[in-house]
């Protein structure tokens, strides 16, 4: 082998001192690293912060008894009322709808791309799937308002339609979103169930529906819970499609499902692009109800996030 | 089931209670019934499925079928007005949206790939305000959209930065909407370069940050190009929270990226879809297919992006 | 450097461990390693796995800092001074350091950029396309890949890669060079070239390598060190332990300790 190895290595070995070049350039870089990531930090920050600040003020007008027990929401009429039930539980009745709508769906599918689809048609479908969560939500919420709502009209005439606005379809609607979350979350949780348990089922004779229920969502249960919650949380945070397809409601309570209903984000919304006064009350109920609609979906996350922990825990 | 069954560890119960389980069907009824019923279940779930898919498909035909008629040029060039309804476009909003995103973009690229390179390869993961850190972009990740908009209103529009009722307000908001996706995509596509990539860089005499912004950030790129492409996408279809910092005035001349009111595609489409006359409630429609269009196009870019750029190491 | 070797001449110690003991966290990884390194000439470190040899190895160039919670304790000297001192920079110890690892890891780049990264970082003054071509001649890699510098690295066979960066290593003109397992992801053709290789760069480097392979130290080593496991079935811990280390062929033909010629022997390994 000849390697003419022309050695620039010569005369003084270099046998120097391993002195310190400070890198304070570098130093300064990672400096501002760290400021970009400590912006997370700082945005959650002022999202409390900008939350709690009018909170003293509204809070001394109005009692949080009231607030959290009274049954009438009508802030700007002549003879306002602030109880904030009927908003939350027109949020609850959308979330509601959507979770009965986005659970089957979303479990069923995520059984079948987990246990049942072949490699191929999983990587087709997912992405496809995808594509409904991509859709911004002003196209779904007039998507519900002009189509959805008569087509279901159409096929349930007995059903007591009446008015614009539809709490149930809202639901259905939010619950369409949703459905691709929920798929995805049960997804990972189940297909991250060991082959081995998979296996040991199959090899005394199950067949593949008695494996896939009994032993792999069993098994991935705290990861599919995980997924229903982090579901809910998303509904909870939907704003378009309820101001498009369930109106603004009425000040009292209402269950009905063929009427029209105000969600915490839907009077958000209204709230703010209204006329009102800066630093009054009726403008700091948007505040109020933002720390109560942001305390509701950090309680929801986190609880998912458990969720997910606890699985994890479990298999690794 | 005993106590000592519950004592030990998780997969030893499933495997059991599995086993069980599977054990006694064999004994019970014949087999058939389990045929019938696998293939019930089999379609039950195509059928979830395919409800899936096809709510899909309704959507952009309903877009299609009703918002066709207005698929002209005017739906891009011509601004909005109450009197021309026939000609009517979202030229101001396409236009305030193209600002918006300009900003999300100028502030999403240094703030989620600073923050995504410092939380993967210069954070000691053991020191408690790294982990709170991670802890906080995964909480900010499922904050609804309306309580950025809250964050804009009181943030972005009023002090401290008292921008005001302007489109560089929807801009900043957005972008913190959407920046804990692209900090986690981000880190996702630096993990996925091989350590041995740094090793190597490292072993040459190479600082960190040499081997890190020399070699493991170029190989990221293109994954991390793809997040900030998502978010993008993401960004576009926004409403809720413009709602909040302005947006939603009727506005009829171009805007300024730091005064006078603006406009955003959602947010017009929203505004036509509320007029009674039925050529705004087509003009929302159209408006619709404009954007869903748009977001094919972007989300097939990302798509074309990952599959070329995608490496196996 | 070229110390012309007329008569018997103690050749310079590179390196000298001393008590050297490595932690991993709580974990006592390898204890009490006494070893030196002489210049210009090819250490090997073999023995069973999990003895220890790739810690010492990453080790000499402070490659262990990068493993959370690993600790060094004891003195590794390099020509005197003490690589873990307070004051010394890990990146300078890297450059005249280098390594070479057990797989192949070519930067995703072309061929000259793989070669030419080293001294463009480190900021070495000259021009490249020289510097290219002498660290590929060194690797006796330059014959094959000269017309395709532009190529990308991947487009290399498991050999050529490895050889590739050996180039690079050398491309930084570092004093040392640090073999994991060179050969042990290659073919039996490409592992002979680049013992070969070594051979060769002896001359100009001194070259520690760890192999799995006892048969490769006799061949290319001048010293061998053999390590091995001493498990402390009682706290359930294996800890790694340098045996004894001498000139290659004496290890193989008549070593000091009977652990080490049960392994050189087959009888255990």
């Amino acid at each position: 082998m000849s390697s003419s190895v022309v050695s620039a290595r010569s005369g003084a070995r270099r046998v120097s001192l391993r002195a310190e070049h400070p890198h304070y350039g570098e130093k300064v870089i990672i400096a501002f690293l760290f400021i970009a990531a400590v912006i997370s930090v700082a945005v959650t920050t002022a999202i409390v912060l900008a939350l709690l600040q009018p909170l003293p003020r509204f809070f001394s007008e109005i009692s949080i008894v009231e607030f959290f027990t009274a049954t009438e929401w009508s802030p700007g009429f002549a003879r306002p009322q602030y109880g904030v039930i009927p908003i939350v539980v027109g949020t609850l009745m959308v979330v509601v709808t959507a979770l009965s709508v986005a659970i089957p769906l979303g479990l069923l599918s995520a059984i079948y791309l987990s246990e049942y689809a072949p490699e191929g048609v999983r990587k087709t479908i997912k992405p496809i799937l995808e594509v409904l969560e991509g859709i911004p939500t002003v196209a779904v919420g007039l998507f519900a308002f002009f189509w959805l709502r008569p087509f279901i009209e159409y096929l349930t005439p007995w059903l007591p339609w009446g008015g614009l606005f539809s709490t149930g379809v809202a639901g259905i609607a939010v619950g369409l979103i949703i459905v691709p979350l929920i798929s995805s979350v049960a997804d990972d949780a189940m297909r991250s169930v060991p082959r081995a348990l998979r296996e040991g089922a199959y090899a005394l004779g199950a067949g593949k529906m008695r494996v896939a229920l009994r032993v792999v969502v069993p098994a991935a249960f705290s990861g599919i819970i995980a997924a229903f919650v982090l579901g809910a949380s998303r509904a909870v945070g939907e704003t378009m499609v309820v101001l498009l397809v369930a109106g603004a409601g009425s000040p009292q309570l209402n269950f009905n499902p063929f009427e029209g209903i105000q969600t915490m984000t839907a009077y958000i919304a209204s709230r703010a692009t209204g006329e009102i006064a800066v630093g009054s009350i009726v403008y700091d109920t948007i505040f109020a109800v933002g720390a109560l609609l942001f305390t509701i979906t950090l309680a929801m996350n986190m609880l998912a996030i458990r969720f997910v922990n606890r699985f994890r825990e479990v298999y690794d | 089931m005993s106590d000592s069954f519950n004592k030990l560890p998780a997969r030893s119960r499933f495997a059991a209670a599995g086993a069980g389980l599977v054990v006694q069907n064999r004994f019970a009824s014949a087999d058939n019934k389990g045929k019938v019923s696998g293939v019930l279940f089999l379609s039950v779930m195509l059928l979830a499925l395919t409800i899936s898919l096809v709510a899909i498909t309704a959507i952009l035909a309903w877009a299609f079928v009703e918002g066709r008629t207005r698929l002209d040029l005017d739906l891009i060039f011509n601004g909005p007005s109450t009197v021309n309804r026939a000609t009517a476009g979202f030229s101001v909003a396409i236009q305030g949206t193209l600002q918006i995103i300009a900003g999300v973009i100028a502030i999403i690229i240094p703030l989620g790939a600073g923050a995504a390179l410092y939380l993967e390869q210069f954070a000691d993961k053991t020191k408690w305000w790294n982990r709170l850190i991670e802890l906080n972009i995964q909480n900010l990740a499922g904050v609804p959209s309306i309580v950025f908009g809250i964050l804009g209103l009181a943030f972005f529009v009023r002090a401290p930065f008292n921008l005001g009722l302007v489109a560089a307000a929807g801009s900043a908001t957005i972008a913190l909407l959407v920046l804990p996706t692209v900090i986690l995509a981000s880190r996702e596509a630096i993990k996925a370069v091989p350590s041995s990539i740094l090793e190597g860089s490292l072993a040459l005499g190479a600082t960190r940050w040499q081997a890190v912004w020399l070699q493991v950030l170029p190989a990221a790129v293109p994954g991390m190009l793809t997040g900030v492409i998502l978010a993008v996408a993401r960004a576009i279809g926004e409403a809720a929270p413009l709602l909040l910092v302005g947006a939603l005035t009727f506005v009829t001349f171009p805007p300024n990226f730091f005064e006078g009111g603006y406009s955003a595609l959602p947010v017009l489409i929203y505004q036509y879809a509320g007029r009674p006359q039925e050529e705004f409630q087509i003009l929302a429609a159209a408006g619709v297919l404009l954007m869903l269009v748009v977001l094919f196009v972007i989300n097939s870019f990302a798509i074309w992006l990952r599959a070329r750029y995608e490496r196996t190491w | 450097m070229n110390v012309p070797i007329g008569e018997e001449t103690v050749p310079n110690e590179v390196f000298t461990l001393k008590d050297v003991s490595v932690y991993y966290g709580a974990n006592l990884a390898v204890q009490n390693v006494n070893l030196p390194v002489y210049e210009n000439e090819i250490t090997a470190l073999i023995g069973p796995s999990g003895c220890g040899k790739s810690t010492i190895l990453r080790s000499l160039n402070r490659m262990n800092d990068l493993i959370p919670g690993a600790k060094v304790t004891g003195e590794v000297l390099y020509h005197g001074q003490d690589v873990y001192g307070s004051d010394v920079d890990p990146v300078q110890v890297r450059k005249t350091i280098g390594m070479v690892f057990q797989k192949p890891n070519p930067f995703p780049k072309s061929i000259f950029e793989n070669i030419a990264f080293g001294p463009k970082t480190l900021g070495v003054k000259g021009n490249m396309d020289d510097i290219v071509e002498q660290a590929l001649r060194g690797a006796a890699l330059w014959d094959e890949v000269k017309d395709r510098l532009k190529d990308n690295a991947f487009g290399m066979s498991g050999g050529q890669q490895q050889r590739l960066c050996i180039a690079r290593a050398i491309a930084v003109q570092p004093e040392v060079i640090l073999m994991d397992e060179p050969c042990s992801a290659l073919d039996p053709v490409s592992t002979f070239k680049i013992e070969d290789l070594m051979n060769e760069l002896k001359k100009d480097y001194t070259i520690v390598i760890v192999t799995h392979n006892m048969q490769q130290a006799a061949r290319v080593a001048d010293r061998t060190a053999f390590f091995t496991v001493a498990s402390d079935d009682a706290a359930g811990s294996r800890i790694g332990v340098l045996v004894e280390h001498d000139k290659t062929d004496k290890i193989f033909s008549s070593p000091a300790n009977q652990k080490t010629l049960d392994y050189v022997t087959g009888r255990f390994g």
